[in-house]
C-alpha cells in the first residue's frame, strides 16, 4: 500500500514537472508550430484515454472514434443549437460516452467476445454511430456542424483569437488531468483489479475479483476520457463531421499514439503522440518542399502517407512494445 | 458449457431449426417496414425496382463471397485481421488495368496473369512483414496490415493519381446465342459483366474449396489452421504453408478484382468497400469456413440492396452492421460453425 502511494507520488511529481516545462511552450513557439503542439496534446489525450481500455484493461478497441465522436458531437450540438458552453458539453459528452461504453462493453463481455472478435465489434459500433449520425438532419447530416465564431474571446465559451495561447493551455491542462487520472487509477485498488483481470481472468475471479465489472468500468472511464478530447477538438478546429468524428481513420489515430509509445504504460501514449504528430508534419513537409531526388513526384498527393506508412511498419516491426515500452523494458533489465 | 448443452437439449425437444430465427427476423422487418414493402409490391415500377435490387444484390454477393473466402482463409489459418485485403484487391485491379490497356488483351484473360502476380506479392508480404509479427499482440498485427493498406492505397495515388479509370468490355452488349445482353428480366436490367463476375466467383470458389479439401497442400493448410504446433510435429512446414496461405488469399482477392473491374470505377480506394464487408461475411460464415463465406457473401449482398430499399435515406451499410453485431453476439461461431476452428 505504502509502496503504491510512493509510486503514485513520484509519478505525479514527474507529471507536475513536465507540465511546468510544457507550459512555457507558447513563449517560444508561435504560428503553425503551436498548432502542431495542440495536435500533439489532442493525440496524447485520446491515446491516454484509449490506453486505459486497450492497455491496462487489455481490451483492444478498434472503435474509439465512437467515444471521440460522442464527445465532439455532444459539445458541438449543445453549443450550435442551444448556445450551451462547451465546458458543460464536455461533461455531458463524457457521461454519454461512459454510458455508451458501459452498455456496449457489457454486451460484448456478456457474450464473451475476445481478441479479434471484440476488436471487430468495437469497430462495428463506431461505424454504426457514423452511419446513424450521417442520416440525422438535426445534426446537419453529412455536412457536419460548424462552431459559430464569436466577436469576443470567452473562457466560458472556450473561444479565443487564433493567436491566443489559451487553446494550448486548455489542451495541456486536459492532458495533465487525464494522465493524473491514469496514475491514480493504476496505483489504486481498482487499477490493480483491472490489470489482474487482464493478466488472468479466471485467477482473478477465483480471488473474488469480478472480471466483467472491472472491464466495464475500464471501458466507461476510457470512453469518458476520450470524449473530453473530442469536445476540445471541435473547439480548436471549429468544425466536425461524421467522418472526422466517427470514421475508422479516427479510431486508428486514437490507438496509434498508445501503440507506438507503448500500451499499458503511463507515459507511452504521450511519448507516442510526441513522435507521431511531428513525424506526420515532417513527411507532409517533404511533400510541400521536396528534395531534388524526389522532384519527379513533387506536387503529387500520397507521398507523405507512403512515407508515414513505411515508418509505421518499421516501428511496429523493430519496436513491438512501442518506443517508450521498449526503452523502459531495456532500462529495467 | 452447460448453457450450450442446455440449448442443445432444448433444441432437440422443440426441434426448431436454426434458420427459422432468420425467417422470424425477416418477417418482423417486413411488418415493421410495411409502408415501404407495400409501396414496392403495389406498383409495376416498384416491383421492377425490387427485382433489380434482388438481382443486383445476389450477383454482387457472389463476388463478396469470393473476396471474403480469401480473407477467411487468412483469418482462419494465420489468425490475422488483414486490413490490407481490400487494398490488395485494388492493386490487382490496377495491375489488370495496366495489362489490358498496354497490351490490348481482353481483361478477362488477365485472370490467368493477375492472380499469379498477386500470389507472389502476397507471399512476399507475409514473408517480410507479417511473419516477424506472428507472435505479437493483436494490435501490432492489425496495425501492420492497416499500415500496408495505407501504403498500397497511397502508392497507387502517387503513381496513378486520383483520376477515376474504367475498363469496359466491348462485347458486353451483344446478342450471344438466344440471349440479348444486357439481359432484360421483368423490367430489370442485368449487365453481362455482373453475371460473369457472379459465375466466375462461384467457379473460383468451388476450385478453392476442392483445393483445400482434396489436395495434400490443402490438407496441410487446414492442419496449420487447426493446430500449428500439431502440424509442425507431423512434419508440415508451417512457415512455408503460412506464406502460401497469405499468397492464395491475396490471389483470390485479385481474381475478384479482375472480375469486378469491368463494372466498377477504378480509384485507389475502390477496394476499401470490400474490406469491411468481407469481415462481416467472414464472421457470418464462420471463422475459416470457406464455404460459409460464399453463402455469407450472398446474404450480405442481398441485405445491402434490399436494406437500401426498406430503409430509404439510411446508408446501405447500416443493416449490414446490425446483422454483424447480432451474429457476433448470438452466433459468434458463424451461421454454419467454424471450418478451421
Amino acid at each position: 500500500m505504502r509502496a503504491r502511494l510512493a509510486e503514485a507520488q513520484s509519478q505525479l511529481l514527474v507529471l507536475a514537472a513536465m507540465a511546468a516545462i510544457l507550459a512555457t511552450v507558447p513563449l517560444w513557439l508561435h504560428g503553425s508550430g503551436r498548432t502542431v503542439a495542440i495536435r500533439v496534446l489532442i493525440s496524447a489525450g485520446v491515446g491516454v484515454g484509449w490506453n486505459v481500455m486497450g492497455g491496462f484493461a487489455g481490451q483492444f478497441s478498434f472503435g474509439h472514434a465512437a467515444y471521440f465522436g460522442i464527445g465532439a458531437y455532444t459539445g458541438a450540438y449543445l453549443l450550435v443549437s442551444h448556445g450551451i458552453s462547451p465546458w458543460i458539453g464536455m461533461v455531458v459528452g463524457a457521461v454519454l460516452a461512459a454510458g455508451f461504453g458501459a452498455l456496449t462493453g457489457w454486451l460484448s463481455f456478456r457474450y464473451r467476445l475476445r481478441g479479434a472478435y471484440f476488436a471487430l465489434a468495437t469497430f462495428a459500433f463506431a461505424e454504426m454511430l457514423r452511419l446513424v449520425v450521417q442520416a440525422q438532419g438535426w445534426l446537419n447530416a453529412t455536412q457536419g456542424l460548424q462552431v459559430p465564431v464569436r466577436p469576443e474571446s470567452s473562457w466560458w465559451m472556450m473561444q479565443f483569437s487564433t493567436t491566443s495561447p489559451n487553446y494550448y493551455f486548455i489542451g495541456l491542462a486536459l492532458v495533465v488531468v487525464l494522465v493524473a487520472i491514469t496514475i491514480l487509477l493504476v496505483t489504486s485498488r481498482r487499477g490493480m483489479f483491472i490489470v489482474a483481470v487482464r493478466e488472468d481472468e479466471e485467477g482473478a475471479a477465483a480471488a473474488g475479483v469480478d472480471g466483467t465489472a472491472n472491464k466495464v468500468a475500464a471501458v466507461a472511464l476510457s470512453g469518458a476520457m476520450t470524449a473530453v478530447m473530442g469536445t476540445f477538438f471541435v473547439q480548436v478546429f471549429f468544425f466536425i463531421d461524421p467522418e472526422l468524428a466517427f470514421g475508422p481513420a479516427e479510431s486508428v489515430a486514437i490507438l496509434l499514439p498508445a501503440v507506438i509509445g507503448g500500451t499499458g504504460t503511463i507515459w507511452g501514449p504521450v511519448v507516442g503522440a510526441l513522435i507521431l504528430i511531428p513525424l506526420g508534419e515532417w513527411t507532409a513537409g517533404i511533400v510541400r518542399d521536396p528534395p531534388a531526388f524526389l522532384d519527379a513526384v513533387a506536387g503529387r498527393s500520397g507521398l507523405d502517407l507512403v512515407l508515414f506508412a513505411i515508418l509505421l511498419i518499421l516501428i511496429l516491426l523493430f519496436l513491438p512494445k512501442g518506443v517508450y515500452g521498449s526503452l523502459a523494458h531495456r532500462w529495467r533489465r | 458449457m452447460s448453457r450450450t448443452e442446455a440449448t442443445q437439449t432444448l433444441r432437440t425437444r422443440l426441434d426448431i431449426p436454426r434458420w427459422s430465427w432468420g425467417v422470424v427476423v425477416a418477417v418482423l422487418v417486413v411488418v415493421w417496414r410495411w409502408a415501404e414493402v407495400s409501396e414496392l409490391a403495389a406498383s409495376g415500377p416498384g416491383r421492377t425496382i425490387a427485382l433489380q435490387a434482388l438481382l443486383t444484390g445476389l450477383l454482387i454477393g457472389g463476388v463478396y463471397g469470393l473476396v471474403a473466402m480469401g480473407l477467411s482463409l487468412i483469418f482462419g489459418v494465420l489468425e490475422i485481421i488483414n486490413f490490407a485485403h481490400g487494398a490488395f484487391l485494388t492493386l490487382a485491379m490496377y495491375v489488370t488495368w495496366l495489362i489490358a490497356t498496354t497490351t490490348g488483351i481482353d481483361p478477362y484473360l488477365t485472370l490467368l496473369i493477375t492472380p499469379v502476380i498477386m500470389f507472389v506479392v502476397g507471399a512476399a508480404v507475409q514473408r517480410v512483414v507479417i511473419s516477424p509479427a506472428m507472435g505479437q499482440p493483436l494490435e501490432n498485427q492489425l496495425l501492420l496490415t492497416f499500415a500496408l493498406a495505407i501504403l498500397i492505397e497511397n502508392a497507387l495515388l502517387l503513381v496513378f493519381a486520383a483520376n477515376p479509370r474504367s475498363v469496359r468490355i466491348p462485347w458486353a452488349s451483344a446478342a450471344i446465342g438466344p440471349l440479348d445482353f444486357p439481359l432484360r428480366l421483368g423490367g430489370a436490367i442485368i449487365e453481362l459483366p455482373r453475371i460473369l463476375a457472379f459465375l466466375g466467383g462461384l467457379v473460383i470458389a468451388g476450385g478453392l474449396f476442392a483445393f483445400l479439401n482434396r489436395t495434400r497442400t490443402g490438407t496441410a493448410i487446414r492442419a496449420v489452421g487447426l493446430n500449428p504446433t500439431g502440424a509442425a510435429l507431423v512434419g508440415v512446414p508451417v512457415g512455408r504453408i503460412q506464406v502460401m496461405t497469405f499468397g492464395i488469399g491475396t490471389a483470390v482477392a485479385a481474381a475478384a478484382g479482375v472480375l469486378v473491374l469491368p463494372f466498377l470505377t477504378l480509384e485507389p480506394t475502390t477496394g476499401a468497400q470490400f474490406n469491411i464487408l468481407s469481415f462481416v461475411i467472414v464472421v457470418l460464415g464462420g471463422l475459416g469456413n470457406v464455404g460459409g463465406a460464399l453463402v455469407g457473401g450472398l446474404l450480405i449482398g442481398l441485405t445491402q440492396e434490399l436494406g437500401g430499399l426498406l430503409f430509404p435515406g439510411q446508408s446501405k451499410l447500416l443493416p449490414v452492421f446490425i446483422i454483424f453485431i447480432a451474429t457476433l453476439f448470438l452466433k459468434p461461431e458463424g451461421l454454419f460453425g467454424g471450418g478451421a476452428e
